[in-house]
């Protein structure tokens, strides 16, 4: 066990290309499932936390029952879509990144798009009126809501990261684990673990947690302001 | 002096106020005067704060016509540069997370008004305000806050300056330091002022007019003198000499 970690440690500092690779394309895969979630959750959250409409209570137990919404189900559908009967199968992208972001934007959307609305939702309704009698536009006045929710929102984003780049069951069922090609953290430590290469399973876990550390340090930093 | 030149500024006909079914407001005629401090009192409820907001701009009556410098806009809301001759304070300051300077000059942001630096400096200076203008404004204290809610609205120099309770639960230093500037801008700028406050002795102190409202209803509206000395209703004769019970 000592000589694991010690051999783990010495992975993650030499820099070892296999070890990297893997980081590296779940930095990608992650990110860009965010980046999507980010352009989708954001703007429709702020829309769902300032509107008041028919149908809104529904709408949103739909978004909190996403933030919760178990990952291999997700993974199962996303497969069932992209498999060559699915709907989506024309794509071609079973077993690829591409997939696996997919997967990884449905995780994290909801968890954006529902922390944006309530951050929205939790700006004071008064607020919206002050800045109209300033003169805003309710472009403006979308905008400077969303600003003074900042906050909530940075919050969301980090939550969606740290679901995106945690999660392990979709991807493995939609990425299919193909080494040096849709190998991420998670699903490469299920596998040295299972082979028993558990310095590599442990310096990838040990970045992994590193990574999950800063974004939470981040939210809470920003929880506090 | 004012940009507006109408002897009456605003004019109330028959103006109602319905929310799901229930009226709160119903005034069957109000002029204000261009340039005039027009004080509102009346107990909580009263509909004070919703005259407040269909002055503003910020909700359309129910019924009847609200006229702003000779044009009715009961149906649909003037077009945006005469809705920003109108500028509205609220008893909570609503900052934002940002310095007291930006918060002063937000508005100024939203007009893309270059020159507005100098204004902001003596707005600042004017309210007491110098020594603050790069601390976050959520480190304010109340009376702080509302100053510097105050001096964004007037750094915008509208015509009309809507104040809603602006020194509730402020102590006297600040209600002091907000009633004069208040009363210099409408000395020098012409600006039409119409503040709603509880404060009968602050409605007394600032306004040229003082109007009452009970329930909706706009029972009195007369020079502030025979307000308080000679008022015509028995509503108003109770309330100025707070026997009234509500």
């Amino acid at each position: 066990m000592i000589s694991a970690i010690g051999e783990a440690i010495r992975l993650i500092l030499s820099g070892d290309p296999a070890l990297w690779e893997i980081v590296q394309l779940t930095l990608l895969v992650s990110g860009l499932a965010l980046l999507f979630a980010a352009l989708i959750g954001i703007p429709s959250g702020a829309w769902l936390g300032l509107r008041q409409f028919r149908g809104a209570r529904w709408l949103n137990s739909v978004i909190y029952t996403g933030m919760g919404f178990p990952p291999v189900v997700v993974g199962l559908v996303v497969f069932m879509l992209l498999s060559r009967q699915g709907i989506l199968g024309d794509l071609g992208w079973l077993f690829t990144p591409q997939a696996m972001i997919l997967a990884q934007t449905i995780l994290a959307l909801p968890l954006v798009m529902g922390v944006t609305m309530t951050a929205v939702h939790a700006v004071h309704p008064d607020l919206r009126l002050q800045l109209r009698s300033l003169g805003a536009t309710e472009g403006q006045v979308m905008r400077t809501v969303l600003s003074e929710a900042r906050y909530g929102v940075i919050v969301g984003l980090v939550a969606g990261f740290g679901a995106a780049i945690s999660e392990v069951g979709a991807v493995m069922l939609v990425g299919g684990n193909i080494e040096g090609k849709t190998r991420v953290m998670t699903t490469a430590i299920v596998l040295d673990t299972r082979q028993g290469h558990f310095e590599m399973a442990l310096a990838l876990g040990v970045i992994l947690l590193v990574l999950a550390f800063m974004a939470n340090l981040v939210a809470v930093r920003l929880q506090q302001e | 002096m004012s940009k507006l030149s109408q002897d009456y500024l605003y004019h109330l006909d028959g103006v109602q106020q319905t929310y799901n079914g229930r009226t709160v407001l119903n005034v069957e005629d109000l002029q204000i005067r261009s340039g005039e401090i027009l004080g509102l009192v009346g107990p909580s409820g009263a509909g004070k704060s919703t005259l407040l907001r269909l002055l503003a701009f910020l909700e359309l009556p129910t019924a009847g016509v609200l006229s702003f410098a000779g044009k009715p806009c009961n149906e649909s809301w003037p077009d945006r540069s005469r809705r920003r001759q109108v500028t509205m304070v609220f008893q909570n300051p609503h900052l934002l997370r940002r310095s007291v300077s930006d918060n002063v000059t937000f508005g100024l942001n939203l007009r893309r008004r270059e020159n507005g630096r100098e204004e902001v400096e003596r707005m600042l200076v004017g309210l007491g305000l110098e020594d603050l203008a790069d601390a976050p404004a959520r480190t304010l204290s109340g009376g702080e806050a509302q100053r510097v809610a105050l001096a964004r609205a007037l750094v915008l120099q509208p015509d009309v300056l809507l104040l809603d309770e602006p020194t509730a639960n402020l102590d006297p230093y600040n209600i002091k330091l907000i009633e004069e500037i208040v009363r210099r801008t409408n000395h020098e700028s012409g600006t039409t002022v119409v503040v709603v406050t509880h404060n009968v002795f602050q409605a007394r102190r600032l306004a040229d007019r003082v109007g009452l409202l009970l329930s909706g209803g706009l029972i009195e509206v007369a020079e502030t003198e025979t307000f308080f000395t000679n008022p015509q209703r028995s509503e108003t004769d109770a309330f100025v000499r707070g026997d009234m019970i509500y």
